[in-house]
């Protein structure tokens, strides 16, 4: 078995606001190997972006703190224990990560070449008239036409889509083993979105680039992602093989996500799966499982106690009490959705 | 289908806004469709395509640059007193952020009661706090969420009182400006659902403007599609879906993933791929808007601008070179 490229053990960030600690995320595992994408889903306020940015340190200690149980391996080792020299290598070099708001995370007042060469000189030793030459294919690559006349453009000058393009093109730019993508496309439309993620298919394919992608959205993931988490107030309840995720989802709430977004090839009489109630409040999570509130399946022991990790292929488990019972990898209760074996 | 008598017609809509220098920004231009009586017209494009600005210059919250708008025969714009007091009172509108639209200094109650108090709908106050309780439990929200505010509730929530507040006036007609694209998957289908049921029960007619085309398909008898200011097409929505016949609504449709992996691989070895983007509706160049992007497009696309046209069955395409299935 050789050594994972990210391991992530048990992480617990909480932020100490005024009104008290909130647990935002809640003890997450996952494994990454070489060039494998994991797609982290879930809805707003879950715990995905926090755990995407304690990967990279990027969250801002106080307010919030890592949790001293908490283990972050990239190549085994913990990049809790970097010090200022090595985190300044990890960033950038070992892994890069792309923002949901790309006019929010550039420089507005520097122009997009100019931004980009900084990425490439910090990391490597290169004469400005060679890091220049090579933003320039570098911005060819990620699809931004007329690179010369961009070069010399600022943010605000290029569209959505384009701005992104330029953050991918920084991200790539010394080719980091891991590329964290916070919601990408989210801010998006449909016809961008497509090319954007075609851009980065394309992009980790030639470079055997791991990806962990945060998304919301299960359809932008459906043909990305071989491995896909998904996330409910600050845990892990589900995780899997993409296949197994969207073809035989083993917890309920993964189950409410897909049957709540219509389908383009549904018809349009079809209800959608509506859940009533909210997430409940980090501040102050629940003792038991923490989807139990909005559970239809809910029993008395999903109140108290948080549910073991179920395990049903090898690759495919989920944290649910309902498989408790004493059928061994007892059928989920609702209908399985479609089923290729 | 549409058998119902028409609500709502749009003919030549036109709203164009100066930017300066003798520039102007054609938002709307020459737009017509009609909605029929308790029907949902789904309105969707990306953005900037002018769809927000459709749906309020419909409400009479633009003036228009040209063309007609009548509701119920009567011009919109030209509504003066009683007539356009009593307009306002039968179409409302539902707005995107229910962070933004509601204000943040009044009580539920207030937000809810203010259109029952301008309309004189209630005689004394035990009757309008029972009917504020009516509107609530309409939506789905509790007594108590009454006296409070709006910070204290979440976005699904706030876009409930949002709904409760353009319901308390028994509105006939609804403008929904992408009610749903601020909230999480579980609470749209929530949101959804409710418009759904409140149609059926109240018989009340909707434009639903969204991006999201496979919501828009999902909640929409008929759908139409803008793109740069122009409408390039407009069906039922499950004819939209099986047969769509402007290249512009071919290459949206097939961009939108489904979650399903199977389903997807097989798209996307058949998705059409659009290259470039939008250009700026500032001075649009004659010919079909989409003719830059458009894998079809011919010299004739620069030149005449396509109109939109009846292909039979209510099926309406403005583009030369239209897709046969």
């Amino acid at each position: 078995m050789s050594e994972k490229l990210l391991r992530v053990e048990n992480l617990r960030v909480s932020y100490h606001t005024y009104a008290g600690e909130v647990q935002a995320v809640r003890g997450v595992s996952f494994e990454l190997d070489q060039g494998e994408t994991l797609a982290l889903v879930g809805e707003s306020g879950c715990g995905k972006s926090v755990t995407a940015r304690s990967l990279m340190r990027l969250n801002k200690v106080p307010p919030a703190e890592i949790k001293p149980e908490s283990n972050v391996l990239f190549q085994g080792q913990n990049i809790y224990q970097f010090d200022a020299a090595r985190l300044g290598r990890y960033r950038g070099q070992d892994a890069a990560m792309i923002f949901q708001d790309a006019m929010a995370a550039l420089n507005p007042t520097m122009t997009i070449g100019r931004q980009v060469v900084e990425t490439l000189l910090h990391h490597q030793a290169l004469s400005k008239k060679a890091a220049r030459e090579q933003v320039r294919i570098l911005l060819r690559q990620v699809g931004i036409s007329e690179p010369d006349r961009r070069f010399g453009q600022y943010p605000h000058e290029l569209s959505g889509g384009m701005r992104q393009r330029v953050m991918i093109a920084m991200a790539f730019a010394n080719q980091p083993r891991l590329l964290i993508a916070d919601e990408p496309t989210t801010a998006l439309d449909v016809t961008i979105q497509a090319q954007i993620i075609d851009l980065m298919k394309e992009l980790q394919q030639a470079h055997q680039t791991a990806v962990i992608m945060i998304t919301h959205d299960l359809g932008v993931v459906a043909n990305l992602a071989q491995k896909i988490a998904v996330m409910y107030a600050g845990t892990i309840v589900e995780r899997g093989s993409s296949r197994e995720i969207f073809y035989r989802p083993r917890h309920p709430y993964t189950n409410m996500l897909l049957e709540a977004v219509p389908r383009l090839d549904q018809p349009e009489d079809k209800e959608l799966a509506s859940i009533a109630g909210t997430p409940p409040d980090l501040l102050n999570p629940p003792p038991g499982c923490p989807f139990c509130s909005r559970c239809r399946y809910c029993m008395d022991i999903c109140l108290k106690e948080r549910p073991p990790v179920y395990q049903f292929e090898p690759d495919h488990q989920a944290d649910c009490w309902l498989y408790a019972l004493d059928k061994p990898a007892a059928d989920a209760p609702f209908t399985r959705r479609n089923d290729h074996e | 289908m549409s058998e119902a008598p028409v609500l709502l017609q749009v003919s030549h809509l036109k709203k164009y806004f100066e930017t300066g220098s003798g520039h102007w920004l054609k938002a709307v231009d020459d737009i017509s469709f009609a909605i029929h009586q308790g029907e949902t017209l789904g309105l969707v494009g990306e953005s900037g395509c002018g769809k927000t600005t459709c749906g309020r210059t419909i409400m009479g919250m633009y003036q228009k640059t040209g063309g007609l708008v009548c509701y119920q025969g009567q011009d919109v714009h030209a509504l003066k007193g009683r007539a356009l007091f009593s307009f306002r009172k039968d179409a409302q509108m539902i707005f995107q952020d229910p962070y933004a639209s509601l204000d943040p200094r009044m009580t539920v109650s207030d937000i809810i009661g203010e259109g029952l108090d301008v309309h004189h709908l209630v005689k004394n106050r035990q009757d309008r706090t029972a009917r504020i309780y009516e509107l609530l439990d309409m939506v789905e929200l509790n007594h108590e969420h009454a006296n409070r505010f709006i910070h204290e509730f979440s976005g699904g929530q706030r876009q409930r009182i949002g709904i409760a507040r353009a319901l308390a006036v028994n509105p006939s007609f609804l403008v929904l400006d992408e009610p749903i694209s601020a909230l999480d998957v579980s609470i749209q289908a929530q949101v959804v659902n409710l418009l759904k049921k409140l149609q059926q029960e109240q018989g009340l007619t909707y434009l639903f403007i969204a991006h999201d085309l496979a919501m828009v398909k999902h909640i929409s008898d008929r759908v139409a599609v803008m793109y740069l200011g122009k409408l390039v097409e407009i069906t039922r929505s499950g004819e939209l879906y099986a047969h769509p016949r402007h290249p512009y609504t071919a290459a949206l449709l097939s961009a939108i993933p489904i979650p399903d992996p199977d389903v997807q691989a097989r798209r996307e070895q058949e998705r059409i791929k659009l290259s470039g983007e939008v250009l700026s509706p500032i001075d649009p160049p004659p010919g079909c808007r989409f003719a830059g992007r458009c894998p079809y497009a011919t010299d004739l696309c620069h030149e005449k601008t396509p109109e939109l046209t009846n292909q039979g069955d209510g099926h309406w395409v403005a583009c030369f070179h239209q897709l046969d299935r």
